[in-house]
């Protein structure tokens, strides 16, 4: 509340007319429309990359799928700005693709550069979140689809995509915030989004009236978006109404089609993960200097200690979010499980510069790890979602009518179920913080350094062997942190 | 349990006193606001903590993000110091009164060029504005003598530019002063017209040249120091315009002393240090930029001071702070 009030205070204090020259223009319109495109864009590769991916790795009969699952939840460590380097970097006279092949790739650039791009790096959002929801799923709805005649196809399409709709819309509300807070990557490419506008009132204008203007047209933009969603949600019932418990699934046997299952995932893999990876990598040999190390493990620790009580924080804090939103469904409820999307779609800056207005400035790593809660809530809201969904409010019930009280019945029952959940938004939030750069810069306090603002630095100034162990070591440690996890997720 | 914990409280009373001891010790602290990247400056400031043994606590982020912090802070900032990459931060925070006025015998230290008449922030290094290019596509003799010519049909949808970027902001409030407002604006939606490409920063730009992206760019001039490090045969080439072309405008970074400062005699200590031989010496080495100092062995791929000097067109950093006034007029020409 305290950021949009300091946003809404910074918006009134503006001449009207100078106003409606700088918000109503022509040229703005054309960045919105150019958004838009962009973020429909996104949301139709993602669900063509991500849907098949999380099938695969939790109904079929493929193996090393938790490999698969940690190989593509990646992307999301890699920093967008170094997805469309790397991209950038293929193509071209002087590209890697050049260099090895000796002929050159046409430069990726505009509407369709930003659109792989942002794509590739935003798909391990709907995959965590499909994924999370498609092992939640109670595999006797399908049982009974097939026993009426339908195919595998039709199963699917017909049973098992609706029961998925909170995962897609918490997923796709991300993705559309992150399209249009992007400035990285269209940046890059050369594309103009809203976002431009945006940066350019932040970073080249010291007085942020009108900035605080474009972000309220950006926060409306949300709200409409969860209007929506709302709505869309609202007479969502997907959980057993049988009795009993779910049985345990019998995975999918894909026979012929195993091969193009492992090619899938394995092209998916080498797309999104080993393009990047692949460039860091040669950036880091073409020049080599063991002293670029030296601040390595600084940096990671700063990270770590960062990233690690931030995405604890966010998967505890969205179960009560959820919890009211699901379960207590008014209007009242869902527009506060709604408010961290709010928070989400802030420009960090005026995220920051308004907690650095009310608290003043000697910060502490405190309150970087709290700013880090509120701005990443958002993300761990849709993995917890799922679960809640899927399960029976009168597992409670029965809980409560054995002699439990509230607390006990919801930590006997559902709390059990919700771990999956917790353990997933816990990867997404570590994945995000581990890349988090405005905040960071703005609320650290002196001295603190992390992995992503040493990889920042150093690519900012075209120092890019020395910037390539920093950004390996926030893949490394992020696929570790996510196989740990998911391991956890299936005990 | 109920045994070990007063042993785990000696413990912390231990490490609660060695502290404060070492606090004691390090007295003298001063904190920095630096828009310069870490990995450039790091060096010099690990340097002047070894020999003067004054702690420098620095926050690095980017220079208009300090600026907006500094301004929602107030008085009440933490800071001592300010250094900025640029002018037009520097103008922002000077005319909300922020900075305190720097002695005279500081102020001397560099020629008149290089520092503000108010004597609220000095320049510390230069960067200068250069013509980049692909040999490959471009002969020496075909470059474009002034950045005027660049409206020229024959460039059409060959330049790359960075209308966002603050060093090529700072060229245009250069430009605005040189030949007016009219004359700039003009050239802008000429060279929009003209199907300038707009990269976000300076490296993309040799990048795209390297790509075969554009033939003509307009960075600053050390990024391409760095590709040539790395690889000597990186197909980008640059110079300057003709002499005393506006092309050729050299950005300052500078450095202002905050009001908020508790130390101001220590912290004066580093900006000393910045203007030293010593400090020089690193930027125009390290760094590949132009030193604002005299006494400074040159860069070999840089042209000395003087030579510099001779070329650069006539330029008044009292009026490179008016940030607002480029970009109200980077709107207008549909830039931004």
């Amino acid at each position: 509340m305290i950021p949009l009030g300091y946003l809404i205070a910074k918006a009134f204090d503006v001449e009207g007319t100078a106003l409606v020259e700088n918000l109503f223009r022509w040229r703005n319109a054309k960045l919105f429309l150019n958004t838009l495109l962009l973020t429909v864009g996104v949301l139709i590769v993602d669900i063509l990359l991500a849907t098949p991916a999380a099938w695969l790795t939790t109904h079929a009969d493929l193996r090393g799928k938790r490999v698969f699952s940690v190989l593509c939840a990646l992307p999301l460590a890699i920093p967008g700005y170094v997805m469309a380097l790397a991209l950038l970097g293929l193509g071209g006279n002087n590209g890697i693709f050049a260099a090895l092949f000796g002929k050159s790739l046409p430069r990726l650039s505009g509407y369709w550069g930003a659109l792989i791009a942002l794509s590739f790096y935003t798909s391990p959002y709907l995959f965590l979140n499909l994924r999370t929801a498609l092992l939640g799923l109670d595999p006797s709805l399908e049982e009974s689809a097939r026993s009426l005649g339908y195919r595998q196809w039709g199963v699917f399409i017909r049973v098992v995509l609706p029961q998925l709709r909170p995962a897609f819309y918490a997923a796709g509300l991300l993705i559309c915030l992150h399209v249009l807070g992007d400035f990285g990557v269209v940046s890059l490419m050369r594309y103009e989004t809203f976002s431009y506008a945006l940066y350019i009132e932040y970073n080249m204008a010291f007085n942020h009236n009108y900035a605080a203007w474009l972000a309220l047209v950006l926060l409306a933009f949300t709200g409409c978006l969860l209007y929506l969603e709302t709505r869309l949600l609202s007479k969502v019932a997907l959980h057993r109404a049988g009795h009993g418990t779910s049985r345990h699934r019998t995975l999918i046997p894909l026979r012929e089609w195993k091969s193009i299952g492992y090619l899938y995932l394995s092209l998916l893999f080498i797309t999104t993960v080993m393009i990047p990876a692949a460039t860091v990598f040669i950036w880091m040999f073409r020049e080599f200097e063991v002293s670029a190390l030296g601040g390595l493990l600084e940096a990671l620790i700063g990270s770590v200690s960062v990233a690690v009580p931030s995405a604890v924080g966010c998967a505890v804090l969205a179960v009560p979010f959820t919890y009211v939103g699901v379960r207590y469904s008014s209007r009242f409820s869902n527009t506060l499980a709604r408010i961290p999307y709010i928070v989400y779609a802030i420009p960090p800056l005026a995220f920051a510069l308004s907690i650095i207005f009310f608290i003043g400035s000697r910060g502490t790593i405190i309150v970087l790890i709290c700013a880090c809660i509120l701005h990443f809530l958002a993300e761990a809201i849709g993995p917890v979602r799922s679960p809640l969904y899927q399960a029976s409010p009168h597992l409670e019930e029965a809980a409560r009518s054995l002699g439990c009280s509230p607390f006990q019945a919801f930590f006997r029952t559902l709390f059990p179920l919700l771990t999956r959940g917790m353990l997933i938004a816990t990867a997404l939030v570590f994945l995000a913080t581990m890349k988090e750069l405005p905040l960071t810069f703005l609320l650290r306090p002196p001295e603190y350094e992390t992995l992503a603002v040493n990889v920042w630095d150093y690519t900012n100034e075209a120092m890019f062997a020395q910037a390539a162990p920093y950004a390996f070591v926030i893949l490394l440690f992020s696929a570790l942190f996510v196989r740990i996890l998911i391991r956890k997720e299936e005990v | 349990m109920f045994k070990k914990r007063p042993i785990l409280f000696n413990y912390f009373l231990f490490a609660l006193l060695s502290f404060v001891l070492i606090g004691t010790l390090h007295a003298e602290t001063i904190t920095l606001y630096s828009g310069r990247s870490k990995s450039l400056v790091d060096p010099i400031i690990q340097q002047f903590e070894k020999e003067t043994g004054i702690e420098v606590k620095v926050s690095y982020a980017n220079t208009t993000q300090l600026a907006a912090k500094l301004l929602t802070e107030g008085r009440k900032s933490p800071a001592s110091l300010f250094w900025a990459q640029d002018a037009g931060a520097l103008g922002a925070v000077s005319a909300e009164k922020l900075f305190e006025k720097l002695p005279k015998s500081i102020l001397n230290k560099v020629p008149k060029t290089f520092r503000h008449d108010d004597g609220y922030w000095i320049a510390t290094s230069g960067r200068a504005r250069v013509l980049a290019y692909s040999p490959e596509r471009v002969k020496m003799e075909a470059l474009p003598e002034s950045v005027f010519d660049l409206t020229q049909p024959k460039w059409r949808g060959k330049v790359g530019w960075a209308p966002l970027n603050a060093s090529f902001q700072a060229f245009v409030t250069a430009m605005r002063a040189q030949v007016g407002e009219e004359r700039a604006e003009k050239w802008l939606r000429d060279m929009k017209a003209n199907g300038a490409k707009a990269y976000p920063k300076n490296t993309p730009i040799i990048e795209a040249l390297a790509a075969g992206e554009i033939d003509l760019g307009l960075p600053n001039h050390y990024y391409l120091f760095r590709f040539k490090k790395r690889d000597s045969k990186y197909p980008v080439e640059q110079t300057f315009f003709k002499a005393k072309d506006v092309g050729n405008i050299v950005n300052v970074a500078g450095i202002g002393l905050l009001k908020s400062s508790d130390n101001k005699k220590t912290a004066l200590k580093l900006v000393e240090f910045l203007l030293s031989t010593k400090a020089q010496q690193y930027f125009v080495s390290e760094v590949f930029e132009y030193p604002v100092t005299e006494g400074v062995i040159p860069n070999a791929n840089l042209l000395p001071l003087e030579e510099l000097l001779k070329i650069v067109p006539k330029f008044d950093l009292n009026e490179m702070d008016d940030l607002e006034g480029t970009i109200k007029l980077l709107r207008r020409a549909g830039i931004m």
